[in-house]
């Protein structure tokens, strides 16, 4: 049987060297992974066209307390004619298990760009919400949201 | 049969757009949470919901584990005539539910 010509210290030290580069790489790469899911998810949506900020606004606490039931309303600034009016809205999170969250068709009947529902956050985290317009278009708005309770905790209820 | 709550006007003049306000309920069990003994619980939500307006869909949304428990919605619509609003929810597990309201329009 060969010796292991390394001494015990070194084999120890690079292990340590070799762990923290590895938590660093870990803890990295979902926060990049998550960020490129949702603008994946948000470019599927909008079927590869052009999402421009802006015309849509997503009202959200700031500050949520309780991430089980986050009030959300989403309005678009639209006439709601038969000529040009909100088809649907979609709202995507960056860091839930899912991207998608919520997904609305209106129609011109619908008469006022507005939507409210309630939705989960697992944590602090970025909404994005994009409406797809009669004409084509896409618009959005991204919204960041600071979560103290988180949903998903074990054994709620 | 889950228990619903809709707020709806009874009546409305033609044009004006009203807001219909639904809550139905429905734990939403997401499938990525964990009993207490450490099994994923299956999913269990609504997936669907529409709003007819005497036949027309006016309305409809895709709803995802990102949706809270007891789901709600508040959505608008045009008063256009007098009838019917009907209501469906649909979701996993056969999940299938639905209620009508009706609606009078006055000139």
């Amino acid at each position: 049987m060969t010796m292991n010509p390394t001494p015990a210290l070194l084999t120890r030290r690079r292990l340590v060297l070799a762990s923290t580069s590895l938590t660093a790489l870990t803890l990295m790469q979902p926060a990049l992974a998550n960020t490129d899911e949702l603008a994946q998810a948000v470019s599927a949506y909008a079927a590869g066209k052009k999402v421009t900020e802006g015309k849509v606004k997503l009202e959200i606490a700031e500050l949520v307390d309780n991430g089980n039931v986050v009030p959300i309303t989403v309005s678009v600034s639209s006439p709601m004619t038969a000529a040009n009016h909100v088809k649907a809205i979609a709202v995507f999170n960056e860091k839930n298990p899912q991207r998608e969250t919520v997904k609305f068709d209106l129609g011109p009947r619908y008469g006022k760009s507005e939507v409210s529902t309630r939705i989960r956050l697992a944590t602090t985290q970025k909404l994005v919400a994009v409406a797809h317009m009669s004409d084509g278009t896409f618009w959005s708005h991204t919204v960041e949201v600071i979560v103290t309770i988180a949903a998903c905790i074990e054994g709620e209820d | 049969m889950a228990r619903t709550l809709i707020n709806a006007p009874k009546t409305a003049k033609r044009g004006e757009v009203i807001e219909i306000r639904a809550t139905i309920g429905h734990p939403m069990e997401t499938g990525f949470r964990p009993d207490e003994n450490g099994k994923i619980l299956p999913r269990n939500i609504i997936k669907k919901f529409s709003c007819r307006y005497n036949g027309e869909l006016v309305f409809s949304a895709e709803m995802f584990s990102a949706v809270s428990a007891n789901p709600y919605l508040a959505f608008h619509t045009l008063a256009t005539e007098s009838g019917t609003l009907t209501l469906t929810w649909e979701g996993d597990n056969g999940f299938s539910q639905t209620e009508t309201i009706s609606l009078s329009v006055v000139a």
